[in-house]
């Protein structure tokens, strides 16, 4: 038996030397997220493939970024493959420290990667990296609730619907708020969501020659409203709040609408968590009346090898496993359709299987409905929704995002807010010669 | 009549310093009371204290997800390393220090706690840099050299304070008695001195422990400690405070447990050597 | 009793500290100076060449920068105040006869060795949550609105998690302190009629006193350092940014070497100021 299994193994390690693919051990870099978490637990099914062993480096989201970001930075070649954002993609693809990745088999079939993700992940027309899943934003709401109070949910309702809903459905006696929505600072949570909703009502981070755009009254109405309608009908001390805390309220019940990222759509109807699973409907994410853009985002977690690292061949083949179709039929196998890696290829869309899962379509249509090189009503000089896919964004984006929710906390006015958040976005523009 | 109104007093004291005691510890309790429960009832409205189904699940989880073996014994490794390699180093200082003062000894010593204050993350690009150069990102070798000099200071300060209580006359017989330099630290100060320097010892390597952010930032997949490890559970997406106290749990029961079985040393550690 | 001979060899035993010293400060302060005065952008390419002070005067300029200076002042102010207070008073208490004190004191120490992020994370989601939190729970049982402390009380959430992870330091030296203390002195005084306040204000609080600089130079070091606690709850928002942590926004969040390293200047100049005029308290305490 035990002789047996020795054969096997060294008749795999024939193979795996035959096919010429050296036995390489991969580190690689990722986020604590469900999906990746799931991941980590299929290596195995890679390693079996290919020979090749992976150490995995998992990190929450903020510490992820930085410690990335300062290894390419001083290419450092701590990872071989880590896992970045549509955000981090282009700038690091324009400055040459990622692999490119248009040379992937015909087997992987890159012309199934959803074109609005490809995009994002491209530089000049090269994949830098490649989507691991991708997301949207999309209104998630109780459906039990939407009726009592009498309403219906349009296929594409505006943020005046989404207000008086939210009124009508807020019942603080009972701990239910009408609407729950990021306030969280940081560049990536609150940042994100005000940046959206302020493209929906059509305002604009920087003009064609990179004037900071806060002092416009589009922003001043986004803040205001935002800000109302939350005093209104949003929890308690949701300035602090990110993707998980109002994960949490929602599960719980907590929640009438939640407006954030379309992978919450299984999260929110897995009955292990959800006290509310069977009660949610979905939605297109809303703009203002007479306003052309909605609040939708765009972001995928990709997959991207640094440039110099000595197993780019080893690296590829890893991330030819963890994004192809095979992969999600894995999942799918293992944990059932609902829980594959979402937003990030055509084929799956149109899998029947996965038809069937309640939120599929509406996270298409709403992944469908961002676009990153064209994000806002006027004219901008940018890529990029909820982000603007320059190197300095991170760092000014949080800074405002902090102002804004010292207001959510109610510790200054909408129009300091604005006005602090002007002033130093001009300023961080300045020192790095923009303006 | 006295005794009863001391006996009284005895009660009120006792009372009142284990509710404080109890109330200071209850953070830690929580956590760990947390970690055996399934993380609904982590968050469940009302809170349960004892009355819940115990469960064993997220330690499973997080043992199956991470390996904490290795994370742990790179926290020994690191801590270990750096707290005995500093002894090493601020043993002959502090010995001359205490024995051989001259005027500048106290601003020396002063000199080097004030280099503990320099804000780490401005110098995060160039020790970065110099681990690339030197190729030891990522290795225990450079953190332990790190938190050696990170902790260096205290190190020194501490046993300068301990040395000092030791009488000089004693020193001065021996040396009286012929014995060299080397005999004398070997024979007549080392033996004197074990508490102390087991003090120092056990405080460091806690402090080393704790080290967040070097050891964060200098490492990957091979000389990651504890510190990384609680990095991958805080704040994912979905519910995580049960898994979250479970990972807390194990990151901080060696240490406590370590604390626990050396209570006297570490007492007279955490004052720093400052107060007798 | 030091001759010639033992003089120098101290100096040969003292040169290795020293000297690794001299280097871990030397180095990279070298090149955080030299970083502080070029426009460094990792994320443009690196070294961008000499801007003499631009950083400097960018870095004060910026609105963040007195604030950053306030919060780092009142988060070490406040926590010195809480832990000296509280200290000194679990100490006496501590002190006294009672049953288990042993056990007591594991209690009262063992927050000092809980990780900073660890306690951070703990305090902020399963305390300090204004939904799930437990606070929050003993709020609503109480029938008041729980407070989002890590917004509408920024400040004073940080103090409270960072004075809960030394105040173990703090009642612990001052424990030590007390016991050394006279126990026949205070019984004099007792007989004298003298009231507990009065004792407490001339017999044990001056006896404490070199006791208290040592906790407040030791845990100034520590505090002026610390980062980790704001990382995790607030991430800076909310007026909680400190120096270092506005250091840390520059160098990292907006991947500006030069513009932090000119930051960390500032900080080691503010460290320093700080370091002098404790010293000039402690360098006196410190011989008695």
């Amino acid at each position: 038996m035990s002789f047996k299994q020795a054969l096997c193994a060294a008749t795999a390690m024939t193979l795996v030397t035959a096919s010429g693919a050296l036995a390489e051990n991969l580190v690689i870099a990722t986020v604590n997220n469900g999906d990746m978490i799931r991941m980590q637990g299929l290596t195995q099914d890679f390693t079996d493939k290919t020979g090749h062993t992976v150490e995995w480096v998992t990190l929450e989201e903020n510490v992820l970024r930085q410690r990335v970001t300062t290894d390419i930075a001083a290419k450092g070649g701590s990872f071989d493959i880590m896992t970045i954002g549509m955000y981090e993609t282009p700038i690091w693809g324009a400055n040459g420290w990622l692999v490119s990745l248009d040379d992937l088999s015909a087997d992987y079939d890159a012309d199934d990667i959803l074109p609005a993700m490809r995009a994002g992940l491209s530089h000049d027309g090269t994949l830098y990296a490649a989507p691991f899943y991708g997301e949207s934003s999309m209104i998630m709401y109780r459906t039990d609730l939407m009726e009592q109070a009498g309403l219906e949910m349009p296929e594409a309702p505006t943020w005046q619907f989404i207000r008086e809903a939210a009124a009508a459905m807020t019942d603080r006696d009972n701990d239910i708020n009408g609407i729950c929505l990021r306030g969280k600072a940081g560049w990536g949570e609150g940042g994100a969501f005000i940046t959206v909703t302020a493209n929906s009502f059509g305002a604009r981070w920087f003009d064609e020659d990179w004037n900071a755009q806060f002092d416009q009254p589009e922003w001043a109405d986004a803040l205001n409203f935002f800000v109302g309608m939350m005093e209104e009908s949003g929890p308690a001390g949701y300035a602090t709040n990110g993707f998980n805390e109002n994960l949490s309220l929602f599960q719980q019940g907590k929640c009438g609408m939640w407006i954030d990222a379309t992978v919450a759509a299984s999260f929110v109807t897995n009955p292990d968590d959800s006290t509310v699973a069977d009660k949610v409907g979905f939605a297109l994410a809303p703009n203002s009346e007479g306003v052309d853009k909605k609040a939708n985002w765009l972001w995928a977690w990709a997959l991207a090898v640094p440039a110099g690292t000595q197993k780019e061949a080893a690296a590829k083949e890893f991330i030819e496993w963890a994004t192809s179709k095979d992969y999600i039929e894995l999942v799918a196998e293992n944990e059932g359709w609902a829980n594959v890696p979402p937003g990030a290829r055509t084929s799956l869309y149109e899998n029947p299987n996965y038809q069937a899962v309640p939120f599929a379509q509406k996270t298409l249509d709403s992944i469908l409905a961002a676009d990153p090189n064209n994000p806002t009503v006027k004219p901008v000089p940018y890529v990029g929704v909820q982000f603007v896919a320059i190197p300095e964004f991170a760092g000014i984006a949080t800074e405002v995002s902090q102002e804004f929710s010292a207001v959510y906390a109610g510790q200054q006015t909408v129009d300091e807010a604005l006005a602090k958040a002007q002033a130093l976005t001009n300023d961080a523009m300045e020192a790095a010669g923009y303006r | 009549m006295a005794r009863a109104v001391t006996q009284q007093r005895k009660i009120i004291n006792t009372t009142a310093a284990w509710g404080i005691g109890l109330l200071i510890f209850f953070p830690i309790l929580w956590t760990v009371l947390t970690s055996f429960k399934t993380e609904a009832t982590a968050i469940a409205d009302p809170p349960v204290f004892l009355a819940f189904d115990w469960t064993l699940e997220n330690y499973s989880a997080v043992m199956e997800r991470s390996n904490y073996a290795r994370f742990l014994w790179n926290s020994i490794i690191i801590a270990g390393g750096s707290t005995i390699l500093g002894i090493i180093v601020a043993v002959p200082a502090a010995w001359s220090m205490a024995f051989v003062p001259s005027k500048r000894t106290k601003d020396i010593l002063l000199w080097m706690l004030s280099t503990k204050m320099l804000p780490a993350v401005g110098v995060l690009y160039p020790i970065y840099l110099i681990c690339i150069k030197l190729g030891i990102l990522d290795s225990r070798g450079a953190l332990v050299v790190i938190l050696m000099l990170m902790n260096l200071p205290i190190i020194v300060w501490m046993l300068y304070t301990y040395f000092k209580e030791i009488p000089g006359e004693i020193l001065e017989a021996a040396r009286m008695d012929g014995a060299t330099l080397k005999e004398e630290i070997l024979y007549v100060l080392t033996p004197m001195a074990i508490p102390g320097i087991a003090s120092t010892l056990l405080l460091n390597f806690i402090l080393a422990w704790n080290e967040a952010f070097w050891t964060l930032n200098l490492t990957a997949a091979n000389a990651a400690p504890l510190t990384a490890f609680i990095a991958s559970y805080s704040s994912p997406e979905g519910l995580f405070f049960a898994k979250l106290s479970a990972a807390s749990t194990m990151a901080i029961a060696p240490i406590l447990i370590l604390g626990w079985f050396s209570q006297k040393q570490l007492v007279s550690g955490l004052t720093f050597g400052a107060v007798k | 009793m030091a001759t010639k001979h033992s003089r120098s060899a101290a100096r040969l035993m003292m040169a290795p500290a020293v000297i690794l010293l001299l280097g871990w400060m030397l180095v990279p302060l070298i090149m955080t100076l030299i970083f502080s005065f070029k426009r460094y952008l990792p994320l443009r390419g690196g070294d961008l060449g000499w801007v003499g002070f631009e950083n400097y005067v960018r870095f004060v300029s910026s609105s963040a920068f007195w604030p950053s200076v306030a919060a780092t002042l009142t988060i070490v102010g406040g926590v010195l105040l809480i832990t000296v207070i509280f200290g000194v008073l679990l100490a006496i208490l501590l002190n006294q006869p009672m049953w288990g004190q042993g056990v007591v004191r594991i209690l009262v120490i063992a927050p000092f060795f809980v990780m900073p992020t660890v306690s951070a994370l703990v305090w902020k989601n399963m305390f300090m949550d204004p939904v799930n939190g437990l606070l929050a729970h003993l709020w609503r049982f109480f029938g008041a609105e729980p407070i989002s402390w890590l917004s509408e009380a920024s400040l004073p959430s940080i103090v409270i998690i960072v004075s809960w992870q030394w105040l173990p330091f703090a009642t612990l030296i001052l424990l030590t302190a007390i016991q050394s203390l006279d126990g026949e002195q205070l019984e004099a005084a007792e007989m004298d009629g003298a009231p507990p306040l009065k004792r407490f204000g001339y017999i044990t609080l001056p006896h404490l006193s070199r006791a208290i600089t040592i906790v407040i130079l030791i845990q100034t070091i520590f505090l002026l350092a610390i980062f980790a606690e704001i990382f995790v709850t607030t991430g800076g928002a909310f007026g909680t940014r400190t120096l270092t942590y506005l250091i840390f926004q520059r160098v990292l969040e907006s991947q500006n070497v030069g513009l932090g390293s000119a930051g960390g200047v500032y900080a080691i100049i503010l460290a320093n100021i700080v370091a002098i005029f404790l010293m000039r308290i402690v360098g006196k305490n410190l011989d008695a």
